[in-house]
Formats: structure tokens, C-alpha cells, sequence
């Protein structure tokens, strides 16, 4: 039984010109300790996914199909409570901007210890013990004096490490980190990169990573989701994605990295923009943007098909296969 | 054309913002007196260098480092607190409103952020058009419309756009935008203060190539803002690697990606996350970039960098030339151990 | 190579009406059903101030017209009264409905010229004290404290009884509206100067402003045309509070005899003339203005709130 499968979800936003689905038709599962990346441009649902597995989506979004079953319970039958003793205990979260996450009128030591009290019967004087052994562990120097500052005192990076030590507090099988680096500069987020690896290895807790950044989902993950307007359109392992990527899409985001051309030269560009919600393309929704566009990629909704330890939804995809086969055969 | 003739030149740039408030708030109790205390932020320390003619010279560093507030001294946005910019040979820091229009129509600047830098409350066409307008008085109408036309097309927007808001476009929509809005002047020398940091991937490679097909079409000189290293090692011609507000490294970028000198340069590019390689193996810096408000004595870098000695926490080391054509501000490359 | 031309997907653009049905504002107005009757009761009431001298049945400045017989007659639905006045008439035999129509007239008419005046001296100040900052910030802000520390009130008591007392009273019952629009503008500046200031300290560090100055355009020019367009939400919502408060101030001024004279009565002077009688019987002539008032100010306010939740940049960014 995998950790986490998550099976046809569909999430609607209730707007005013009418209802929008934000995700559709998303299914993946995550496995105990295994590291997923879902990877993805601004409005593809990414965050959606990440946030509807915690039901944590506001009105006027809701969950509209589908299941969520996290070690075996479907999510969406819980009480209010027991979600939330899931939420604390069982899956922790990580968000982009670690101020959101912090009370700033609060030391560290007050939120750890708040937060350890709420779900487990311990004395205070345990609980700040745990507390300092966990910002030990984030690599936070003279822990001890550390967790009696205030968030403002903290550097950014160190904020996020020490969001990262209050994810780890209960000791979660899951950390569902929200491009948890984007706001840092380049050699803290390699830092902290390096440590939710390290630390989701040695503790064997599963890891959905939210990222735009391949460079990031190459290094960190094991198994890559690429999204679009609301859809899976490419998931596997991370190596084979980002080596020998089927979808177009993906391999346009690829190659639209700059290290992929040679300096001065013109860089690989995918033309036009993401569709909006609202108005999303018949037939495969990355139709317009294609260089390899056929008729029935205007009419049909690709299925997904297998390439490797892929999965692929492209009707160029299926072809090719289908050609591989018979000529096999 | 030489290729070699420095368009800007900046020498021993400084820049502090006051951060002590108004006469009030300045006055501080100490030991049983009152005293008048004031406190900088020290953004730009003793920056020079110099840009040459159809270049682009990239900016480096992280956050708070001082590139942008170069960017905007240059432009004029800031008064620069100490130094000069001279821009072909004339200084330009110190000129009035009215003299510096001249220069305003050269120098042009492409901001960071597409959701701010478009002014919300009108069009496109009355966006692009006051500056041609403001800058050409003399032109007709006619005159006017058929320039904003032209660059609508040069930036690959439909000119039928103009009626619309910028709240109707997306991210690189509006960066285009921005792009056409610095070239209805024909300016020759473009700063252009992290361009692509607020857009997605796949729309980040559009506004690059856009940038570099405008550079070839109108002979532009860039001086280009990042903290991204993937992006400098494509478009740069020259890199200058800026950390806590001074210059640590200045080289062309094949030399300065392929033999990094400054020990913060090397952590720098170690830090990129790249494609390929499947373990993170950055250099670790110690500890956490100190404070612009009390600098540390010597090397800015003394604190973090594994090779500080003595000397390095007293001296400040200044850019020395180097054998492959790159400037390297450090005691151990100046001394050869490293 | 060529940039290849981005076609947008929506060929022509939308009519003007069609584009403002589509906005937020209009959206939560068609929902929100306070708003719809405020905004409703307020149209009605402009309409009724603007055409008031078609729609009275009487002209009350004429003297002609006024019978001192008829002074004191009640409403129609009460014993005694005249079908010829709807609502009954004053102590002075004028028709109420006809002074309530043209005591609307005048305070809104004041109301409204009072909110222009403050608009334009707060905007002016504040967008000077916000975008130029420093010592000009700091003077023009103490000058806006210094006036909100007189309440509007006491300025303005002591400035007409000051003027009552110097020209006397003829003279001043011809300027009332103008010293009326006067005292209560220059009363009440600071909001306008405050709320503009805040607005334009936000919109100056904004890239689009600093994208202007880098093409060498002028201070002015940057103020005016650049920033002020950016500021006009919240002066929007204060202007409607403004309105209703200038109304307030006009009404309590009149009611202590230094606002409009008994022969123009504004809604206020109404209440006032009418406050003796109360005792007598004669209870219209003080109420029935009174409820006209406190619907005025209560729907001016109603669509104040509505604006500020709606144009709140908090609540709704677009």
C-alpha cells in the first residue's frame, strides 16, 4: 500500500463567471520515503494539488471528485478533527514564505512547544528538549539560545530551517514542502535543498516537492509529475523526465533552460503562454503552443500511454508507440 | 565602431541610505547624555567599472547585495553618496533635471516587476506613446502612432493591444511591454534590472531572446541585473560578481565560469542547481552575510570565506587584474594561495 | 529572425458598458442588495434636488405664495388638514413638501461644493506632502494636524458668528451658502490630504513611477497624471463619508442658527424652525425633515461601506 494515492481529483473554484476546474483527472501516489517533485508553470495546479491533499482549499474552491487516501483512509470521509490531527501528526507542511508560517510576536521555543503540546501529553520542559534537538538537526548553530529569539531575528534561511525543524516536530511520514525555496537566494536554497534530502533519507519520510525549478526537481527527487492547465501531462522517474522527457511540453521547458544552448545563441523558447482556466483549448490543452500539433490533438483528450517508466499523455506519443509496435510485431 | 570604447563608466560608486529616521528619532540616551547618532545602510562601497560599447555586462549576486541599487544609481533614480558616472565621457551624476533629458532618451531601463512597472490606469497606447510624445515635440501625430506601431511589432505584440489595460495581459505580455515601452526612444544603452526573475520558465527563454534580437537590431549595450547564474552564462559578455556592496570579481563570462577566482564566485556557481548531476555538491559557506548597516573591516567576505587569514580581516582588497583578463578583489588570489 | 506576432485569443474589444458590467465593482453591486437601495434612494434624492423646483408644488422663497392662514396645518393623513399640502406646512403657512424639497437641494448643494473644496486643498497637499516627502512632508502634515486638532465645528461657530456679528445679518443670509461651503471645506481638508498622501506614498515606490522618471518626464507631470489616477479609490470611498458628514455639520450649524437663513432653509434650518412648535403639536415640521436627513446621511454612508469593502485593495486585488 503506497503512503499516499491520490486518484482522479478534480477541484472546482466556484467564480463569478461561472465554475472553474482548477485541477482535473490528477492521480499519483508517493510511496514511503520516496521524494516526488510536481513540477509545473505559474497556474498549472500545482499548488492546488498540494493544498487539496491537506484540504486546506479556500472558498470558493472545493474538492469535486476523486480521492485522497493516505495510509489507506480516504481524506475527504475524516472529521474536522481527525483531519487535523493528521495535518499535525502524520503529513506537515512547508510554505513558500516562512513569516507566513511563524508568529511573530512568539518565540521559536513558545511555537515548538505549543505545537508538541497540542498533539502529544508532554511537560513543557520535554517539549523544549525535543524542540532543541530538532533545530539541532536543521543544522541551527547554539540551538539552546537560538529558540528563544523571535522569527525577525532570523535570517531567511535560517527561518526556513527552523520551519523545516517545526514540520519535523511530531515526527511526519510525509512533508509536503510548497516551493519552499523560491524566496531564498541561490546558495541557501542549495543548502536547504540539501537538507530536506538529507533529512527525509535518514528519518525515511516521503517528500512532495513543489517547484518550477527542474534544476531543483532533478537533484532532490525521485519521481517528477510535469503539469498543465490543471493536468498531469508527464510523470516518472525524475532521471528518465529530465534525460529523455516524451512530451513536448516537457521537453520544451527542457530545453528552454538557458544551459541547454550554447552562449549568445537563441534560446529554445516555447511560444505563446499557458492558457487560463477559463478558457481552456480543446483537445490536448498544450495544442496551440506545439510544434508537432496534429488534427486529433485539437479534438481528443489524450490518454495517458506508457513510454519507459513513463507515463505520458500525448496523442504524438501513443502514435509513435503504437508504430514501435506493429513494426515489432 | 570600437568595440572597446567604455560607454559608462562608474568609478568608486557609494550609495548609503539613512536609516535613522528624522532629528528626533536620531537623538539616543547614552550613558547619561544625549547624543545625535546616525545609522547607514551601506548599499554600494567604493564600486568601479566600466561598460563597453554593444556589450552586455551582467550583474551578479544575492539578495541585498547592492546590484539593483547600481542599477537605479546609475539611472539616475538615486543620488549616488560618493563616486561618478560618466556616460561617453560626460558625468552625469550630478546634472540637473533639465540637463539630464538628453541622457534620458539614451539610457533606458527595464524593471522587475511586469504587475508594477505598467502604469495600471492606462492603456498601452498612452503608455508607449508620452514618452515619444515627451521626447519628440516636434513630431505629428501620425508621426507618433507609426513609431509606437513599428515597436509594437519589433517586441511581437499586436499593435490592436494598444486600447487594452495591462491588467489584461499576462506576465510576459507585460514584460514586452515594458521592453517596447525603452525602445519607442531609441535609447542606445538599456539597464535592465532582473528582466526575467518574476516569469515562468518557458516565457523567461521569450523575453531573453527578445532581449538579444533587440541588442542585434539596434546596437544596444546592456548592463543586465540577475542573481540567476544559468541566465549570465548565455547572455552575458562580461559578468561582474557583486557581493554585501562591493565587486568581488569582474571577468568575461566563458573565463569566469570556467576558472572562477574569488572563493565567493566559486561557492556561487556551485550553487546552481543544474540538470544533470544527481547529488547536490555545493561549497558550503560558514555563517550568514553580515549586515550592511556595520560592515565588516577588511574583505566584506572575511567571515564566511575557508580562506581568510589576518589579512583579510583588516586589509579591503581591491580588483586586481589577472594573467586571463579577469579583476579578482581578493588577498589569496593576489598572493597566489589560491 | 523575426519575433513572431502574439495574436490576442479576443478579436475586438468590448463596448465601454459591456467591459464596466463586467467588473468587480458592478458585480457585487448587482449583489449586494444594501448597496442596490441605497444607491437607489440616492439617485432619487439628486433627482429630487436637482428638479425640486419643477416638482414642488410650491415656490417657498416666494412670499406670494405663502398664506400665514395655512401655517400649522398637519399632514394629510391627520385630522385638520388641507389636501392642498401634502405634508402639511410650517409655522410660516409654507408648504412642508416644497421646503423639504428645496432644503434637500440646498444641502446637498453644500454638502456636495464643501467635499469638492476639501477634495481639491487635500489632494493638492497631500499629493505634494507624499510625493515630494522630507521637510515638505513633515510641514504640510503638522499644518493638517494642527487644523484637525480645531473641530470642525468650533471653526466653523466661531467663524460665521464671527462674520454674523461683523456684517450682520442681511448681509450674511445673501453669503451663508458661500461661507457654509467655505467653513466646512477648509475644515475638513486634512482627510482628503492624509488618505491621498498614504495612497501615493504606497503608489510612489511603485516600478511604474520610477519607469516614468526614468523617461525624464517632470515632477508635475509624474503627481498629476501618474500617480493621481492611482489615488482616486480611496478618495472615492472617503468622498461619500465626506458628503454626509459635511451634511451634518451644514444641518447642526443651521440648527444652531449660523447656518442657512429661515427664508432659504436647508434640511437643517427645517429641524431648527420647526424644534418650537414640537411641544404644540405641530410635530412634522421638525420631524419629517429629520427623517429626510437621517435617510440622506444614513444611504451616503450604506454606500461608503459598500465602496470601501469593494475598492479595498486587501479584500480584492484586480
Amino acid at each position: 500500500m503506497a503512503l499516499l494515492e491520490v486518484e482522479n481529483l478534480e477541484v472546482t473554484f466556484g467564480l463569478r463567471q461561472g465554475a472553474v476546474k482548477a485541477l482535473r483527472d490528477v492521480s499519483f501516489t508517493v510511496e514511503r520515503g520516496e521524494r516526488v517533485g510536481i513540477v509545473g508553470e505559474s497556474g498549472a495546479g500545482k499548488s492546488v494539488a498540494a493544498f487539496s491533499i491537506l484540504n486546506l482549499i479556500s472558498r470558493p474552491g472545493y474538492i469535486s471528485g476523486g480521492q485522497i487516501r493516505f495510509e489507506g483512509q480516504d481524506l475527504s470521509k475524516l472529521s474536522s478533527d481527525a483531519m487535523r490531527e493528521i495535518r499535525g501528526n502524520r503529513i506537515a507542511m512547508i510554505f513558500q514564505d516562512p513569516m507566513m508560517t511563524l508568529n511573530p510576536v512568539l518565540t521559536l521555543g513558545q511555537q515548538m512547544v505549543e505545537c508538541l503540546k497540542a498533539h502529544r501529553k508532554i511537560s513543557t520542559q520535554e517539549a523544549r528538549l525535543i524542540a532543541v534537538e530538532k533545530l539541532r538537526q536543521v543544522h541551527i548553530p547554539s540551538p539552546e539560545k537560538r529558540i528563544d529569539q523571535y522569527p525577525h531575528e532570523l535570517s531567511g534561511g535560517m527561518r526556513q530551517r527552523v520551519i523545516i525543524a517545526i514540520a519535523l516536530l511530531l515526527d511526519p511520514v510525509l512533508i509536503i514542502a510548497d516551493e519552499p525555496t523560491t524566496a531564498l537566494d541561490v546558495t541557501i536554497q542549495a543548502e536547504i535543498m540539501e537538507l530536506l534530502l538529507e533529512l527525509c533519507e535518514s528519518n525515511n519520510v516521503g517528500l512532495v516537492l513543489i517547484t518550477h525549478d527542474l534544476g531543483v526537481v532533478s537533484q532532490v527527487t525521485q519521481k517528477a509529475i510535469v503539469m498543465y492547465a490543471g493536468r498531469v501531462i508527464e510523470q516518472g522517474p525524475t532521471k528518465e523526465i529530465i534525460n529523455d522527457a516524451q512530451h513536448p511540453y516537457t521537453q520544451g521547458l527542457i530545453n528552454a533552460l538557458p544551459q541547454q544552448t550554447l552562449p549568445g545563441q537563441r534560446l529554445n523558447q516555447i511560444p505563446g503562454s499557458m492558457p487560463s482556466l477559463q478558457n481552456i483549448p480543446a483537445g490536448c490543452a498544450f495544442n496551440p503552443r506545439c510544434e508537432f500539433v496534429m488534427d486529433v490533438c485539437k479534438q481528443t483528450l489524450p490518454g495517458f500511454t506508457r513510454s519507459g517508466g513513463c507515463q505520458v499523455a500525448c496523442h504524438m506519443v501513443r502514435e509513435m508507440k503504437e508504430k514501435a509496435a506493429q513494426e515489432a510485431s | 565602431m570600437n568595440a572597446q570604447q567604455p560607454i559608462l563608466q562608474v568609478r568608486d560608486l557609494e550609495k548609503r541610505f539613512n536609516i535613522s529616521g528624522d532629528f528626533l528619532d536620531q537623538l539616543k540616551f547614552q550613558g547619561g547624555k544625549i547624543v545625535r547618532k546616525q545609522e547607514n545602510v551601506h548599499a554600494i562601497n567604493g564600486v568601479s567599472f566600466d561598460v563597453m560599447k554593444g556589450e552586455a555586462l551582467c550583474v551578479v549576486g544575492e539578495s541585498g547585495c547592492g546590484k539593483s541599487t547600481v542599477a537605479r544609481t546609475v539611472m539616475g533614480l538615486l543620488k549616488p553618496s560618493g563616486g561618478s558616472i560618466h556616460y561617453n565621457g560626460e558625468r552625469i551624476d550630478q546634472l540637473s533635471d533639465r540637463a539630464v533629458l538628453p541622457y534620458r532618451k539614451k539610457m533606458q531601463m527595464i524593471f522587475q516587476n511586469p504587475y508594477a512597472s505598467l502604469n495600471p490606469r492606462k492603456t498601452i497606447t498612452q503608455t508607449l506613446e508620452e514618452p515619444v510624445r515627451f521626447h519628440n515635440p516636434g513630431m505629428s501625430e501620425t508621426e507618433v502612432k507609426d513609431k509606437v506601431k513599428a515597436v509594437m511589432f519589433d517586441v511581437g505584440i499586436d499593435p490592436g493591444w494598444g486600447v487594452r489595460y495591462p491588467h489584461e495581459f499576462s506576465g510576459g505580455q507585460r514584460q514586452r511591454i515594458s521592453i517596447a515601452r525603452a525602445l519607442t526612444l531609441d535609447p542606445e544603452f538599456v539597464v535592465a534590472d532582473e528582466p526575467i526573475s518574476a516569469l515562468d520558465v518557458s516565457i523567461q527563454a521569450q523575453v531573453l531572446n527578445l532581449m538579444m534580437k533587440a541588442q542585434e537590431e539596434h546596437n544596444l549595450t546592456y548592463l543586465f541585473i540577475t542573481h540567476d547564474l544559468s541566465v549570465v552564462e548565455h547572455f552575458g559578455t562580461r559578468v561582474a560578481v557583486m557581493y554585501l556592496g562591493t565587486l568581488c570579481e569582474l571577468a568575461p563570462t566563458k573565463t569566469l565560469f570556467a576558472t572562477p577566482r574569488h572563493p565567493y564566485t566559486q561557492a556561487l556557481l556551485s550553487a546552481i542547481p543544474r540538470l544533470q548531476d544527481h547529488r547536490p555538491n555545493h561549497i558550503k559557506l560558514q555563517g550568514e552575510v553580515p549586515t550592511p548597516v556595520n560592515l565588516p573591516s577588511g574583505c566584506v567576505f572575511h567571515g564566511r570565506c575557508p580562506h581568510a587569514n589576518d589579512r583579510c580581516r583588516q586589509e579591503v582588497p581591491k580588483l586586481v587584474p589577472q594573467s586571463d583578463g579577469s579583476q579578482v578583489a581578493c588577498h589569496g588570489v593576489e598572493e597566489g594561495r589560491l | 529572425m523575426t519575433t513572431p506576432v502574439e495574436v490576442l485569443d479576443i478579436p475586438t474589444r468590448p463596448s465601454a458598458w459591456a467591459r464596466f458590467k463586467d467588473t468587480h465593482l458592478f458585480h457585487s453591486f448587482t449583489r449586494d442588495k444594501v448597496a442596490m437601495v441605497s444607491f437607489g434612494l440616492f439617485v432619487l434624492y439628486a433627482l429630487a434636488a436637482l428638479f425640486a423646483p419643477l416638482i414642488a408644488p410650491y415656490n417657498p422663497y416666494d412670499p406670494a405664495s405663502i398664506d400665514i392662514m395655512n401655517s400649522e396645518l398637519p399632514p394629510i393623513w391627520q385630522e385638520g388638514a388641507d389636501p392642498a399640502f401634502l405634508l402639511g406646512t410650517d409655522a410660516q403657512g409654507r408648504d412642508m413638501l416644497s421646503t423639504m424639497l428645496y432644503g434637500t437641494r440646498i444641502s446637498l448643494m453644500i454638502g456636495i461644493c464643501a467635499v469638492m473644496l476639501q477634495m481639491f486643498l487635500g489632494v493638492l497637499i497631500g499629493l505634494s506632502a507624499g510625493y515630494f516627502g522630507g521637510r515638505v512632508d513633515s510641514f504640510l502634515m503638522r499644518m493638517a494636524d494642527i487644523q484637525l486638532s480645531f473641530s470642525t465645528m468650533m471653526v466653523a461657530i466661531v467663524v460665521l458668528a464671527v462674520f454674523q456679528a461683523a456684517f450682520g445679518a442681511e448681509l450674511y443670509a445673501d453669503l451663508a451658502i458661500f461661507m457654509l461651503i467655505l467653513v466646512i471645506g477648509i475644515a475638513e481638508w486634512p482627510q482628503y490630504a492624509r488618505t491621498v498622501r498614504a495612497s501615493v506614498l504606497a503608489e510612489k515606490h511603485k516600478e511604474y513611477v520610477d519607469a516614468a522618471r526614468v523617461m525624464g518626464f517632470g515632477s508635475g507631470r509624474i503627481m498629476w497624471r501618474h500617480i493621481l489616477p492611482n489615488t482616486l479609490s480611496p478618495l472615492l470611498v472617503i468622498s461619500t463619508v465626506q458628503v454626509a458628514n459635511a451634511i451634518i455639520s451644514e444641518a447642526s450649524l443651521s440648527f444652531l442658527g449660523l447656518g442657512m437663513p429661515v427664508s432659504q432653509p436647508s434640511l437643517g434650518s427645517l429641524i431648527s424652525s420647526g424644534f418650537e412648535y414640537i411641544f404644540s403639536g405641530a410635530w412634522w415640521i421638525t420631524v419629517l425633515p429629520g427623517i429626510v436627513l437621517v435617510v440622506l446621511v444614513l444611504v451616503m454612508n450604506l454606500l461608503g461601506d459598500w465602496l470601501r469593502d469593494v475598492l479595498n485593495p486587501k479584500l480584492y486585488k484586480g
